[in-house]
């Protein structure tokens, strides 16, 4: 489903070019579920970004469910995550100027599907059914999270990518969030990819791959934990 | 710190903040500065204009004037008139009288085109002061006494003529000795509107055109060994010589009249300045209070560490201050460019030329507003940083909020008004105007919020809810958090508004002046009663079914409410009060005789004689009834009933006010002020009028020469020549009064840049997570159009919409004019104004969609 092969990202930082990723492959089966850890700069972000396309490697090749990335413009890009890919992000990024139902809409509405349904399915299977019509600025960070969540999830995209998805939570709220990551991607066979350094978080992926300064310093995979069962949905 | 220390005004950390944070706002800031620099270059650069046009006028008055002591009347001077001249001039010694006579007539050589020229018969000694400038160089010495003319240079292409040749003018035949190429005083366009022919006085006589009914003005021209004389003796003989129906000028007096209507060309276009300045001022206060909202977390910090709420305030303030200086600063230096420009703009519209200088307390005074109007601006929004809550930094929802009437608020905002009023009464010259204009200006820009506000409420609750996505998104970027959608609409409305309303009132002025559409596009005129047939016949021959010829009878006031004329015109010369106004008492009028109404005049009062009841001429008793123009009857005083007398040709004629009419002037038919019976003035000297339509200009110039052929003294005016004439005046006019009105419309759209460029840390975020979910290029630059098109949208609809009642009141009150609605220019402005916010809001989208999503969404 993911898959890069020695890619390296450089940028340009104070008229310097600085190497922030060294010569990574790597492979990910569909279904699998990769954690990135590392320490705050180590390029995990950077990673996650080349292989959700969101950005070119300065060399090296990356393919998205066995898509090529290199030679795909911009807008094939993003027609190709439109499809196939949804995110999580660490500051939730919720648009402030729509509710949280239309928040959720923007996936499918940008493919052109109906969207008012799924959306609302959405929101109830994360336990905001009551809150749609609420804007961003009226939920607290755990609910704002699991918006984003539903909004990932609702176009029932290939891939999942995940940058802190907890970070900004607290204990009980970031375990909800991962409860409902793991249990989509159990569902729904989405793959996930996330970035975090959260070993709690990292020990239920199923892979752990561990940078440090730009390089791939450990691949391991091994049985995830078991989320608790059974889920809670509604708080 | 001790807490002694935090409770105290930290001046010095205050500064330094300040300076640090205005210079890292500088950039995100700098389109605001121009929106200031922008109307301040628009209030130094008209300003400075006004004042060295006015230094101009002063340095080159008597040049204006020609003389010291100025004398014209309607009428060949009185003995009483011409004694009272004489003995002004022994009261100083070494005086010299030059006397010059106007008269209009037609001027064509004997098979070219003709046109209504102006002839000016001068004595030698005219113009006392100032240079005439002549090709040759020496004619105008030489013109008193040569049986030649010079004309104005414009005349020559028109004619067909050159020097040498022979011009005829009424009987005369006059060589055309040189051109006049400057003249002390003129307006470049005069020629346009009517070329001169300058002729000695022996040649007027040759002519033969001073006759009865003839329209001249009698001019005569002092010249003071010492200037200072010319109020003493203007004291002594001005009352006398009204009395006579002569006017007497000093140069003061000139000086004074032309300063006044450039003072009001000048304060009109300040004003404009001034809203350009005001729309600056409103995107500061917009963009401020969107600032503020984004700058909550380094407010609160300040806060957390020890900053009291009167140093955030203090801090915010000075950087608005300091935004206000360099923005006025730059404006400043722009608006001295600009002014040099400015002569060019009024090219033969003034009557000195302006030399260009750097006026210092125009520029100081601009710096002055445009920092005060930022900074009072500003204030408003930043007044609510002191509610700031340290807060805010641990719990979101602890934002600004406070009373809802918190009274430093209230205080601002009146001090925001009453500034706007003082700068528009400082601007009209300490007028009501000033009061009206500026309540005129809140009433349209509360409109244009609360047409932005509406469109924000209809969007919020679900109007374009079942569009298509990309149209639902740009729709509710307009209620964002931080949105500026209020200010901006207000901005660029004002801008359209004050565009469209120029260029409707100018389409209503300038309707009624077209001779297309069958209206007449010939007249002639000074036709006396045994040219009639004769002329009849030219007509017919050139293809005029039935023409018609309307009678002018000259005649003049005897008095009003049983006073002499004579009396009330020296009471007036002395400076008594009285509600009739001096020129209308003293001009000569040309009357008619007719029972029915023209189609371009109504009855607004009064009952109209039945037709023929007046004829005979004894079936009534006198007063005879008369009817009378509105404005006229108001500016003599008169009411219904009212008597006045009229001595037509030495005869007097007691008449009484028994019909008001309003005319519309500005249609080419042959209208009056006052209009007698059929009958009672059969047998006064008339001459006669007809107007015509030939379409063919070629058919025209034919009939003016046939009838000039064997009638010399009859005026053929080809009236399109004339409309030409007034349409290159208007253009002219109306291009600077565009152009004005274009600045507050460039400062609107600064405003929507500076709104833009203010929300471009979101609208980077929004484009970066919508790339990311997979949103293609083309979709984000449709949110953007949707933004836009709301936007501008909304602002030139309403101004469009406002617009119409604006320009149909100046119609109805100012011009007193008919209204209509010229909808194709209107409708493409609006759309132009709308594509204008639409292009700035793709360009803006398009740079934001090539920045990578990545860099813009690593975690916060």
């Amino acid at each position: 489903m993911l898959r890069c092969q020695s890619i390296t990202q450089t940028y340009l930082s104070g008229g310097h070019e600085l190497t922030v990723l060294h010569d990574i492959t790597l492979t990910l089966p569909a279904g699998g579920f990769l954690a990135l850890v590392g320490p705050s700069g180590s390029g995990k972000t950077t990673l996650l970004g080349l292989l959700a396309g969101l950005d070119r490697p300065r060399s090296g090749q990356a393919w998205l469910d066995g898509v090529e990335l290199g030679p795909l413009d911009e807008d094939a890009r993003a027609r190709l995550r439109a499809e196939k890919v949804g995110f999580v992000f660490q500051a939730y990024h919720l648009i402030p100027s729509l509710t949280a139902l239309e928040n959720v809409q923007v996936p499918l509405e940008l493919l052109g599907r109906p969207a008012r349904e799924a959306a609302r399915e959405m929101l109830a299977r994360v336990g905001l059914a009551d809150r749609g019509h609420h804007y961003p600025s009226q939920l607290s960070g755990g609910e704002q999270q699991r918006v984003a969540l539903a909004r990932a999830f609702v176009h029932r995209p290939r891939v999942l990518f995940a940058d802190e998805p907890t970070g900004s939570l607290d204990a009980d709220n970031g375990a909800h969030v991962m409860d409902l990551m793991t249990q989509f991607n159990r569902e729904l066979g989405t793959t996930l990819a996330l970035a975090t350094h959260d070993p709690a978080l990292a020990a239920r992926a199923g892979r752990v791959i561990v940078l440090a300064q730009g390089r791939l310093v450990s691949d391991s995979e091994r049985e995830p934990e078991a989320a608790p069962e059974p889920v809670v949905l509604a708080r | 710190m001790s807490p002694a220390a935090g409770a105290s005004f930290r001046t010095a950390f205050v500064l330094r903040m300040a300076a640090r944070e205005t210079r890292a706002s500088l950039r995100t800031l700098r389109l605001l500065l121009a929106s200031v620099a922008v109307g301040v270059a628009a209030v130094v650069a008209i300003a400075s204009f006004g004042a060295l046009l006015r230094d101009s006028v002063r340095a080159q008055a008597r040049a204006l004037l020609g003389a010291d002591l100025a004398l014209h009347s309607a009428y060949a001077y009185s003995p009483k008139a011409e004694a009272e001249i004489a003995q002004l001039a022994r009261e100083a010694p070494g005086a010299r009288v030059a006397r010059v006579t106007r008269f209009g007539a037609m001027a064509h050589l004997a098979d070219g085109p003709a046109r209504l020229a102006q002839v000016v018969a001068v004595e030698a000694g005219y113009p006392a002061y100032g240079r005439v400038t002549t090709d040759p160089p020496t004619a105008w010495a030489g013109l008193p006494g040569c049986e030649c003319a010079l004309v104005d240079a414009a005349l020559l292409p028109v004619l067909e003529a050159k020097a040498g040749d022979t011009l005829l003018v009424g009987e005369a035949r006059l060589r055309i000795g040189g051109v006049v190429t400057e003249f002390p005083g003129d307006v470049g366009l005069r020629a346009a509107l009517g070329p001169r022919v300058f002729i000695g006085p022996q040649a007027v006589a040759a002519t033969g055109l001073l006759g009865p009914g003839a329209r001249v003005r009698y001019e005569a021209y002092v010249a003071l060994p010492s200037a200072s004389d010319a109020a003493r003796l203007a004291l002594r003989h001005r009352a006398p010589l009204a009395a006579e129906r002569v006017t007497l000028r000093t140069v003061g007096d000139d000086q004074r009249g032309t300063e006044s209507s450039l003072g009001r060309i000048s304060s009109y276009l300040g004003l404009v300045g001034l809203l350009a300045l005001l729309l600056g001022g409103l995107g500061v206060a917009s963009a401020t209070g969107s600032l503020i909202r984004r700058k909550l977390d380094s407010l609160a910090l300040l806060r957390c560490l020890g900053a009291s709420g009167r140093e955030v305030l203090a801090i915010e303030l000075l950087q608005a201050v300091a935004l206000g200086v360099l923005g006025s600063a730059a404006g400043a230096v722009l608006g001295v460019a600009a002014q040099a420009a400015l002569p060019r703009l009024f090219a033969g519209l003034l009557p000195v030329s302006v030399r260009f200088a750097v006026h210092w307390p125009s520029v100081a005074a601009g710096i002055g507003i445009g920092t005060w109007t930022t900074a009072v601006f500003a204030l408003l929004p930043l007044l609510r940083v002191r509610q700031v809550a340290p807060l805010h930094l641990l719990r979101r929802t602890a934002t600004v909020g406070g009373r809802r009437l918190d009274p430093p608020r209230v205080a601002a905002a009146l001090a925001l008004a009453a500034s706007i009023v003082a700068l528009c009464v400082v601007q009209t010259r300490g007028g009501l105007e000033g009061v009206v204009f500026a309540a005129a200006v809140g009433l349209v820009m509360g409109l244009l919020w609360a047409s932005a506000l509406g469109l924000r409420a209809a969007l919020r609750r679900g109007l374009g809810a079942r569009l298509s996505y990309p149209w639902r998104q740009g729709f509710s970027n307009l209620y964002r958090p931080a949105n500026q959608t209020a200010a901006v609409v207000v901005a660029v409305g004002f801008g359209a508004f004050l565009l469209m309303t120029l260029v409707l009132v100018q389409h209503n002025l300038l309707r009624d002046l077209h001779t297309g559409g069958g209206r007449p596009n010939v007249a002639l005129f000074d036709v006396q009663p045994d040219q009639r047939a004769a002329a009849k016949a030219a007509l017919r021959a050139a293809g005029v079914a039935a023409p018609e010829f309307v009678p002018v009878v000259p005649m003049r006031i005897a008095a009003v409410g049983g006073v002499p004329v004579g009396r009330l015109l020296a009471a007036s010369a002395g400076g008594a009060r009285t509600d009739r106004s001096a020129w209308a008492l003293r001009r000569e009028y040309r009357s008619t005789y007719r029972d029915t109404l023209s189609d371009s005049e109504r009855v607004v009062e009064g009952t109209p004689w039945a037709a023929g009841a007046w004829r005979g001429g004894a079936s009534g008793q006198p007063p005879l009834p008369i009817s009378m123009e509105m404005g006229l009857a108001s500016e003599l005083g008169l009411k219904l009933g009212d008597e006045i007398v009229w001595d037509v040709q030495g005869l007097e004629v007691p008449t009484r006010v028994a019909v008001l009419r309003e005319v519309q002037w500005a249609r080419f038919e042959p209208n009056f002020f006052v209009v007698f019976p059929e009958g009672p003035l059969d047998r006064a000297p008339a001459t006669f009028v007809t107007l015509a339509r030939l379409e063919d200009a070629g058919r025209r110039a034919a009939l003016q020469r046939t009838v000039l052929k064997d009638h010399p003294n009859v005026s053929v005016v080809d009236l399109t020549q004339l409309q030409q004439g007034i349409e290159e005046l208007t253009a002219r006019l109306s291009r600077i009064v565009r152009l004005t009105a274009l600045v507050s419309l460039a400062a609107g759209l600064l405003v929507l840049l500076a709104a833009l460029a203010g929300s471009r840390y979101e609208r980077l975020r929004e484009a970066a997570l919508l790339k990311a979910m997979g949103a293609t290029r083309s979709q984000l630059l449709r949110i953007a159009v949707a933004e836009h098109l709301g936007l501008g949208g909304v602002a030139a609809g309403a101004a469009l919409l406002l617009s119409l009642p604006a320009a149909w009141a100046l119609m109805r009150y100012v011009f007193e004019a008919p209204f209509s609605v010229p909808a194709p220019p209107l409708l493409v402005m609006g759309a132009v104004v709308a594509l204008l916010a639409v292009v700035a809001g793709v360009l803006n989208a398009a740079e934001v969609a090539r920045r990578s999503p990545l860099a813009v969404l690593r975690a916060e």
